[in-house]
């Protein structure tokens, strides 16, 4: 499953690092990667694949919490709906 | 990856509140007719809880995987009068605390269809059902009840008209909170996914998914980028905003669709505020340049609004149904609630307002000493305009028991608060008591 992973909050040292090591913790793969300072909030996107044995409310509250510990606001969402509403 | 598309989605969602506002499975009940009622209602409990079984789950699942908030998961049945009537039973209340033990047990917020068909006249069912509404919506918390009372091909049914005003002041004497259960239409549609009008019709299939979308907030946003730009723009901007909405509305039904196993319906494009700030139909039409909702122009800018949203979506979606168009609640929308208040809003501008998009008179508290024959006048000239201009239209007042011009109605959570306004008080009773039909009108006969 593919899905579309956002980290926007305050920049400070280590995110990318602590955001990518949880997600090989979980055994997601990261196949995209971007990131950007808009009006000094860091905002990175990535997408990223889970396989089938992996559980996304697991994921899902794994990062959460991360965001929660980290002051991000760290969303996971299956792709498929950005399509949706972007494509024709 | 196209960042500014994915950043745009999440902004919808989480700043300008875009959501699913319910979706709604249409369950047909014919197979569960009885001449037995209580066997007719263990079959209607066992049916409801086998064919939605999974709703509130996987509305939940597709909620947390795609992060599309889903406010109401619904349920709308077969119109009750038409079930219940093959039974010897002397009113339906039980029916519809069958209907609301389903509800309750599946975790469905609210379930709809304790209806009844009148528009040109009564079959044995119907009157016991419009009887029996004041005690089924007092005793239930989950059940809606409609009556449709007239439409365009068999005109309007003046003795249910007049009936039905009595009825919503029954039901206002135990508590008014409990009006925002009913709602009396003129050409009901059979595929509405919203409240309190859901029914499933009887030319659906057996078990459907209809969805209804929302989103006034991401309109409003749209809007703030082409402020004094000419009125066509203002209408192209709605157009791809809507288109956008809808898109999701059509993906969420069918991702729910083929989850539950279950025909997908209709998306039902309308834009449907909440009392929370930035979800405002109010505010668009005041985006589009009005002082406030309520002054001259309102009118104008709120066809255009409907019109274009209609537009937008009828591309974005396999098949469009319900209501579709701008819902114009007063308690619902917190811009309309202020325009009360202050003053720039009545009733006359809001039945204007009607004619142009959809529904009716909507969640609007009146004085408890307002008559029957009044509230029953109020329901005619509603069903009239839709009888004549061939669109649904709807009255879901509130006699505020007790209380008078000035004074609010409380109903909690999505549902807001309800100033109450002042209804004009010379009495229709002789034009009401005449009973009977208004004919069709002529151009409803087009074969």
């Amino acid at each position: 499953m593919k899905a579309i992973l956002t980290v926007i909050g305050h920049d400070h040292v280590g995110i990318v690092a602590k955001v990518s090591t949880k997600l090989a913790e979980l055994n997601v793969n990261i196949i995209d990667i971007s990131q950007t300072l808009m009006h000094e909030n860091f905002t990175m996107m990535m997408m990223v694949t889970l396989d089938n044995s992996t559980q996304f409310d697991t994921v899902q509250k794994e990062l959460a919490s991360l965001g929660q510990e980290t002051g991000l606001d760290i969303r996971i969402q299956r792709q498929e709906i950005f399509d949706a509403i972007q494509k024709l | 990856m196209e960042t500014n598309s994915i950043l745009e989605t999440i902004q919808m969602v989480s700043e300008e509140k875009l959501d699913i506002r319910t979706i709604t499975m249409g369950i047909s009940l014919f197979d569960c007719i009885d001449s037995d009622g209580k066997k007719a209602r263990q079959k209607i409990y066992n049916k409801l809880t086998t064919k939605a079984k999974d709703l509130v789950k996987v509305a939940n699942q597709i909620q947390a995987e795609y992060g599309i908030p889903i406010v109401n998961k619904r349920i709308s049945v077969t119109p009750i009068s038409l079930i219940a009537a093959a039974s010897d039973d002397k009113d339906y209340v039980e029916f519809a605390k069958t209907m609301d033990q389903a509800a309750t047990d599946l975790g469905v917020d609210l379930i709809g269809g304790f209806s009844a068909l009148v528009q040109k006249g009564y079959q044995s069912g119907d009157i016991k059902l419009i009887n029996s509404l004041p005690q089924a919506l007092t005793e239930t918390s989950r059940v809606c009840g409609s009556v449709n009372v007239g439409s365009t091909r068999s005109g309007i049914n003046l003795d249910a008209v007049q009936k039905m005003g009595t009825v919503i002041k029954d039901l206002a004497k135990v508590d008014p909170v409990n009006c925002m259960s009913l709602v009396v239409f003129a050409n009901a549609v059979e595929d509405n996914p919203f409240m309190a009008g859901a029914f499933h019709g009887v030319g659906e299939a057996d078990c459907v998914i209809n969805v209804g979308i929302s989103g006034p907030g991401v309109v409003k946003n749209a809007l703030e980028k082409v402020k004094g730009q000419p009125i066509d723009v203002v209408s192209e901007t709605i157009k791809k905003t809507t288109f956008k909405v809808t898109r999701m509305g059509q993906f969420v039904g069918n991702v729910a669709s083929k989850s539950l196993g279950v025909p997908f319906g209709i998306v039902d494009l309308s834009l449907a505020p909440t009392p929370n700030e930035g979800d405002s139909v109010a505010e668009i039409l005041e985006e589009i340049g009005l002082e406030s909702v309520g002054a001259p122009g309102t009118t104008a800018a709120l066809a255009l609004l409907n019109d274009a949203v209609k537009k937008g979506g009828v591309m974005a979606c396999e098949h469009v149904g319900g209501l579709s168009g701008a819902f114009i609640p007063v308690s619902e929308d917190a811009e309309m609630i202020r325009a009360v208040t202050g003053g720039h809003l009545n009733i006359e501008k809001l039945e204007a307002m009607t004619a142009v998009c959809s529904v009716g008179l909507d969640m609007i508290a009146i004085p408890g000493d307002t008559t029957a024959e009044t509230i029953s006048g109020m329901i005619a000239d509603e069903a009239a305009i839709g009888v004549i201009n061939n669109k649904t239209t709807a009255v879901r007042i509130i006699p505020a028991t007790g209380k008078k011009v000035g004074d609010e109605v409380e109903f909690g959570g999505l549902f807001g608060k309800a100033p109450v306004m002042a209804v004009n008080t010379n009495s229709p009773a002789d034009f009401i008591h005449r009973g009977g039909r208004i004919p069709a009108p002529i151009h409803s006969f087009k074969n």
